[in-house]
C-alpha cells in the first residue's frame, strides 16, 4: 500500500489545519455547559477549605443571601436602582454620542475642535472623576447619571465616528451620481451605513455602563447593586458582595443578548 | 441659409468635449503627480468610446473629471455645451467594485437613483371657480409606481427577475455588476461613464457581461464611455478606442474600430479584429515597456 492509500484509508492521519471556524455547535454547547458547571463545582469544592470561605462564600452561602436580600425587601429595589441608573445614563450618552460622531464625520472642523477633549478624556477612569462629581452635584442620583454618561458617551463616539469614517466612499460617489444633494447623501447613505456602528457602539456602551455602575454608586446611595457590594465588604459580608457581583454579571449578559438579537433582526443586509 | 448651416454643425455637435483638461496631483513631501497632460477628446452621441492604457495613465481620472467627481486644473469639460460643475443624473457612472447599496434590496437599489430624477407629468387639474377641467404639465418627481415599472423593465433588461427582494450580498459578482448597469440605464443618463466594470470578474462572466452590454446598447445606443485594461475588451465594445500613455497622461493615439454590429464573442476570431487588436495592444505593450524604465 502507498502512502497515498494509506492517507485515504485512514491509516495515516491527514493533517488537521487551523481553520478558525467555530467548530461543531453540538460540542461548543456541550463544552460551554459543562464549563459552567465546572467552574461551579470548583467554587463549592475550594469554598470547603475554612481558610478559604472566610474570604470567598460558597454557592450555598450565596442562595441563602439571595433568600435574606429578597426577604428584607432589598435585593429587587436594588436591581431597579441600578437598572435605572445604567439605562438613564446609557441612553441619554447613546443619544448624545449619535450627533456628535456624524457631526465630528461630516465636519473637519468640528472633528477638529472635539477630538483632542475625547482623546484626553478616553483614557481617564472614571472613578477619578468621582470626587469632582460630588462636589459640582453632591450625592444626587444626577451624579450617578452623570459618571456613567460620561463613561458611555466617549465610548460611543469614539466607535460610532470610527464607523462613519469607514463607510464606503464609492457608496457616496455613486449617490452623488444620482444627483443626491447632501442632505440626502446624510440621510440616504451615512446614516444607514454607520447604522451597524451604532449597534456595536450600544453593546459596548451596555458594558460600559454597567462596569462603571460601582463607580457611580460609590457617590453614595440607600439602594443599589454596587452600593449593596460596597457597604457589604464594609461589612464583612462576602456572600453580599458576590450575590451583587453575580446580578450584575447576568443583567449585563441578558441586556447583551438583547441588543445582540436586535442587532440581527436591523441587519439582516450584513 | 444660416439656419441650414447651424442645423449641421448641430448634428455634428460633440455630446461630451474635453479640451486641454491638465489634473496634477499634490503629494505632500514628494514631487507633483501629473496625472493628464493637455488632454482633449470630443465624444459624439452613441458613440461606444473605450479607454486603454497602461496604469497611471489618467484614465480613471478623466472619467472622474467628466463625472464632475473631481474637479480639473485648468481646460475645458462641457456636456451638452455646459460646463461640468459636478455630478449629475445626466452622466451615469458604473463603477469596478459595483457601489451597490448593501442595505437595499435589488429593487431598492434600482429605484435609488431614480429618487432625485424629475419627469413631465400630465396631471388634471379641476379649477375651483368654475368646475371646468384642464391638462396641466409638471415636471416633478417620479411616483412609486412608475419607479416600480421602471426597475421591473430594467430588471428584466438584465436577466434578474426573481432576485428582486435579494440583498446585494446574496449575489455573485456578475449579478451585482447587473444591478448597478440596471441601475444606471434606469437613470436614463445622455451618457454611461463605466470604470473597468468587468475588472473584478471571472472570465466567463466577463465574456457574458460584454455580450450582454453590446446586445444592449444595440437596442438602446446610448453613449458609453468605457475604461478598461483589457485591449480584447476595448476592441469588441467600442466604435473608437482612445489609447492613452502614461505619465504624464496623455491621449496617444485614437483608433476607428470599423467592425461591424452586432458583435459577440465570435466576433474575437475574425481576422480584422486580432488585426486592431494586435495593432493596439503592442501600442499599449510598448507604452507599459516605457514606464517601466
Amino acid at each position: 500500500m502507498d502512502e497515498q492509500e494509506k492517507a485515504l484509508t485512514g491509516e495515516i492521519k491527514m493533517r488537521k489545519l487551523k481553520d478558525f471556524s467555530d467548530g461543531n455547535p453540538t460540542t461548543r454547547n456541550i463544552l460551554n455547559v459543562s464549563s459552567i458547571f465546572v467552574g461551579v463545582l470548583v467554587w463549592f469544592l475550594i469554598t470547603l477549605i475554612p481558610s478559604i470561605n472566610t474570604f470567598l462564600a460558597s454557592p450555598q452561602q450565596v442562595i441563602s443571601a439571595l433568600g435574606q436580600e429578597v426577604q428584607a425587601g432589598r435585593y429587587f429595589k436594588d436591581i431597579w436602582a441600578s437598572l435605572q441608573r445604567v439605562l438613564v445614563g446609557f441612553i441619554v450618552a447613546l443619544a448624545c454620542a449619535i450627533p456628535v460622531s456624524f457631526l465630528m464625520g461630516w465636519y473637519p472642523k468640528v472633528r477638529a475642535l472635539i477630538d483632542p477633549w475625547i482623546q484626553f478624556f478616553r483614557t481617564i477612569p472614571p472613578i477619578a472623576l468621582i470626587p469632582l462629581v460630588i462636589l459640582a452635584m453632591g450625592l444626587s442620583e444626577m451624579a450617578k447619571y452623570t459618571i456613567i454618561f460620561i463613561a458611555v458617551f466617549l465610548v460611543s463616539v469614539v466607535t460610532i465616528y470610527q464607523g462613519i469614517r469607514e463607510v464606503d466612499k464609492t457608496l457616496v460617489k455613486a449617490a452623488y451620481t444620482f444627483g443626491a444633494r447632501d442632505i440626502n447623501i446624510f440621510l440616504s447613505v451615512m446614516i444607514p451605513a454607520a447604522f451597524p456602528f451604532i449597534l456595536v457602539a450600544a453593546r459596548l456602551g451596555i458594558a460600559t455602563a454597567l462596569t462603571t455602575l460601582i463607580a457611580s454608586e460609590m457617590t453614595g446611595a440607600t439602594y443599589g447593586l454596587g452600593a449593596r457590594i460596597t457597604s457589604a465588604q464594609q461589612f464583612m459580608n462576602v456572600s453580599v458582595v458576590l450575590l451583587g457581583i453575580i446580578t450584575i454579571g447576568i443583567i449585563g449578559f441578558i441586556l447583551d443578548r438583547v441588543l445582540l438579537f436586535v442587532e440581527k433582526k436591523l441587519t439582516k443586509w450584513k | 441659409m444660416e439656419k441650414e448651416k447651424d442645423k449641421t454643425v448641430t448634428q455634428s455637435k460633440p455630446l461630451i468635449r474635453v479640451k486641454n483638461v491638465n489634473k496634477t496631483y499634490k503629494v505632500v513631501g514628494g514631487n507633483d503627480v501629473i496625472a493628464l497632460n493637455d488632454v482633449s477628446l470630443d465624444i459624439y452621441p452613441n458613440e461606444f468610446i473605450c479607454v486603454v492604457g497602461p496604469s497611471g495613465c489618467g484614465k480613471t481620472t478623466l472619467l472622474n473629471i467628466i463625472a464632475g467627481l473631481e474637479p480639473h486644473d485648468t481646460g475645458e469639460v462641457t456636456i451638452d455645451e455646459h460646463p461640468v460643475i459636478g455630478p449629475g443624473p445626466d452622466r451615469g457612472v458604473i463603477f469596478q467594485q459595483y457601489a451597490l447599496f448593501p442595505w437595499m434590496t435589488v429593487r431598492k437599489n434600482i429605484e435609488f437613483g431614480m429618487k432625485f430624477k424629475k419627469v413631465w407629468h400630465d396631471v388634471m387639474v379641476v379649477d375651483k371657480k368654475t368646475g371646468e377641467t384642464h391638462m396641466e404639465r409638471r415636471y416633478e418627481h417620479m411616483t412609486p409606481a412608475e419607479k416600480h415599472a421602471l426597475a421591473d423593465k430594467y430588471i428584466k433588461m438584465v436577466n434578474l427577475e426573481g432576485f428582486e427582494n435579494s440583498f446585494p450580498k446574496e449575489l455573485s459578482g456578475g449579478m451585482k455588476q447587473r444591478v448597478a448597469i440596471a441601475r444606471g440605464y434606469a437613470v436614463a443618463p445622455e451618457v454611461l461613464l463605466l470604470d473597468e466594470p468587468f475588472g473584478a470578474l471571472d472570465a466567463q462572466t466577463r465574456a457574458q457581461l460584454q455580450e450582454d452590454l453590446l446586445k444592449t446598447w444595440e437596442t438602446e445606443r446610448k453613449t458609453c464611455f468605457f475604461i478598461t485594461h483589457d485591449v480584447e475588451e476595448a476592441v469588441l465594445l467600442a466604435t473608437r478606442v482612445v489609447i492613452m500613455s502614461a505619465r504624464p497622461g496623455k491621449v496617444h493615439e485614437i483608433v476607428d474600430i470599423d467592425l461591424p454590429y452586432p458583435r459577440n464573442q465570435a466576433t474575437k476570431m475574425e481576422p480584422h479584429f486580432l488585426e486592431l487588436k494586435n495593432k493596439i495592444w503592442d501600442t499599449v505593450y510598448r507604452m507599459y515597456l516605457e514606464v517601466r524604465k
